[in-house]
């Protein structure tokens, strides 16, 4: 693949969210490190007024490491990164952990952090932990569950239903009508 | 709830009270929260989004803020009414044109929305008028606190609140504020006041009209990172450009009067005038001379108008509320034959609005 704005080859390979719109951009190194730094400053021929939440979605790679990546699945929810990629939003929490070494640059570009310094919920009357990961497994659970169902392996299904019951009251969620 | 009952009161932020309201039309903080139990919203099963949206209910309501709350099926109402949500910043335009299970809780003053099913599980809103991000954030935090002790929002160690999107990942904080720049507009300084406030990564967009496209000189600016800083570092970040921006706004205004005072004082006479005559109007070209009435008033231009009248003809004449209002359907042509009879009335009614001069 050639870059867009010249013959070089295209070696990064962004996608750009705004306001729920994704643009892939295709760019040879210099070019792209045109565009991060003329995204970063914000800036550019046409300020653009537009996008409350704009800020460049930019994930660089070179296309073998993407074919690779784009594969990668969420243990819980199943979204690829190819799908993340394309629609621009994730699909469960746990896309955080899963795909965290991805997100990592991704995040640095959009916030210029890599760490949440805000509030944290309160927990502490309830003596659940401030992270959430054991109640996001459910989803994971959740799933596995149906698997199970379809391939009438009703006793591991059970297993899972009490499973996912164990976590969701540990953590005051009433079971399901 | 019944929503006829909206199109009579006018929602708080619409009052033209609070600090430098002037200028400053409205604040706006919100926060997006996620229940850790769920995919988000847009992998969410059809039946995912049913149990979400009753479970989010359903906990809501035994917080304490909760219980003064309406709450209203989004999914079920008929279009007129999700646009006229959307008219009174009490739902978005994105919230309104979804699909399936969705909701929102406002309450009695507008002031407090909590929409359920938007891009993210939750999103929390507080609207308060003029500049008042300070009673804004105590607001929100309140209400977040409240809903937190009942709900497990999905929460990170290292990547803080997690959100659908990771633009608005850690704090989840929106922190915005509606600016009237008329005078910035006439004068032309607009786009450089705005190119300066993108190198400090702060957002600007149009507040009505599709898109970027701002109409009637409304401007929103707001925080466009969400991580790495405190929810008051942003408060803060918004806050501190605002006294900026309205110092710059009052030194065109005074330019205005001072150097083309007759010039003025004709424009906004002239947008009177139509506002008080036409026989069919459009939405846009409404917004447009409402804004400028609104600049002559303040400007002392234009006597015996009130400001929170001004205001509330901006949501008034919408089509939402125009229909609303009327009682019937209407199309396009009919909707700007309804907005000029309307205004022509109110007007009327109003009396007044000679020159002071
Ligand atoms: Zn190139
Ligand atoms: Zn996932």
């Amino acid at each position: 693949m050639k870059c867009q704005k010249c013959d070089k080859p295209a070696v990064f390979h962004i996608t750009e969210l705004e306001t729920g719109e994704v643009r892939e951009l295709h760019l040879c190194e210099d070019h792209a490190r045109a565009y991060l730094n003329q995204a970063e400053t914000g800036g550019g021929e046409e300020p653009s007024q537009g996008g409350g939440l704009t800020g460049p979605l930019t994930v660089g790679q070179t296309a073998d490491e993407l074919a690779l990546l784009d594969k990668k699945a969420c243990d819980m929810c199943g979204i690829t990164f190819f799908e993340f990629r394309n629609q621009g939003r994730l699909g469960c929490p746990h896309d955080y952990v899963q795909f965290e070494r991805e997100l990592e640059p991704l995040i640095s570009n959009i916030h210029g952090a890599t760490r949440h310094t805000g509030r944290r919920p309160d927990r502490a009357a309830t003596g659940q932990p401030e992270s959430t990961a054991e109640l996001t497994s459910v989803i994971g659970l959740r799933e596995a569950m149906r698997t199970a169902i379809g391939q009438e392996d009703y006793e591991r299904a059970r297993e899972l239903r009490d499973q996912i019951r164990d976590i969701e009251a540990r953590w005051h969620v009433p079971p399901k009508a | 709830m019944k929503l006829d009952a909206l199109t009579q009161a006018t929602g708080e932020w619409l009052k033209g009270t609070g600090p430098e309201s002037d200028i400053v039309m409205s604040s706006r903080i919100r926060l997006a929260r996620n229940l850790a139990q769920f995919p988000f919203v847009a992998r969410a099963s059809d039946q995912d989004r049913e149990e979400i949206e009753r479970f989010l209910r359903e906990r809501i309501a035994t917080a304490p803020m909760g219980r003064d709350l309406d709450y209203i099926d989004v999914g079920r109402l008929e279009e007129v009414d999700r646009q006229l949500l959307v008219e009174r910043q009490l739902i978005s335009r994105e919230h309104a044109e979804a699909q399936g299970a969705r909701g929102v809780a406002i309450d009695k003053v507008e002031q407090v929305s909590l929409m359920i099913n938007e891009e993210d599980h939750l999103r929390i809103q507080c609207l308060h008028s003029g500049l008042d991000l300070q009673g804004a954030w105590s607001q929100i935090s309140m209400v977040d606190d409240q809903i937190g002790c009942v709900v497990p929002y999905a929460f990170h160690e290292r990547w803080g609140y997690l959100t659908a999107c990771p633009t608005n990942v850690g704090t989840g904080i929106r922190v915005s504020v509606m600016l009237h720049l008329p005078a910035l507009v006439i004068t032309r300084q607009i786009d450089k006041v705005f190119r300066s406030l993108h190198k400090i990564s702060l957002a600007v967009r149009g507040l009505y009209g599709e898109g970027s496209q701002a109409m009637g000189d409304f401007y929103q600016i707001s925080n466009q990172t969400t991580l790495g800083r405190t929810e008051e570092e942003l408060v803060a970040q918004v806050g501190e450009v605002v006294p900026v921006l309205i110092d710059y706004e009052r030194r065109a205004r005074e330019f205005l009067v001072r150097e083309t005072q007759q010039n003025v004082h004709d424009q906004v006479s002239r947008a009177f005038g139509i506002l008080r005559t036409a026989q069919t109007i459009t939405a846009e070209e409404t917004m447009q001379l409402l804004s400028r009435v609104r600049m002559g008033v303040l400007l002392g231009l234009i006597g015996d108008v009130k400001i929170a009248d001004i205001n509330s003809l901006l949501v008034r004449t919408q089509p939402a509320h125009l229909q609303k209002i009327r009682g019937i359907e209407l199309d396009t042509k009919d909707h700007n034959i309804e907005r000029a009879r309307y205004l022509r009335q109110h007007f009327e009614a109003a009396g007044g609005g000679a020159s002071p001069n």
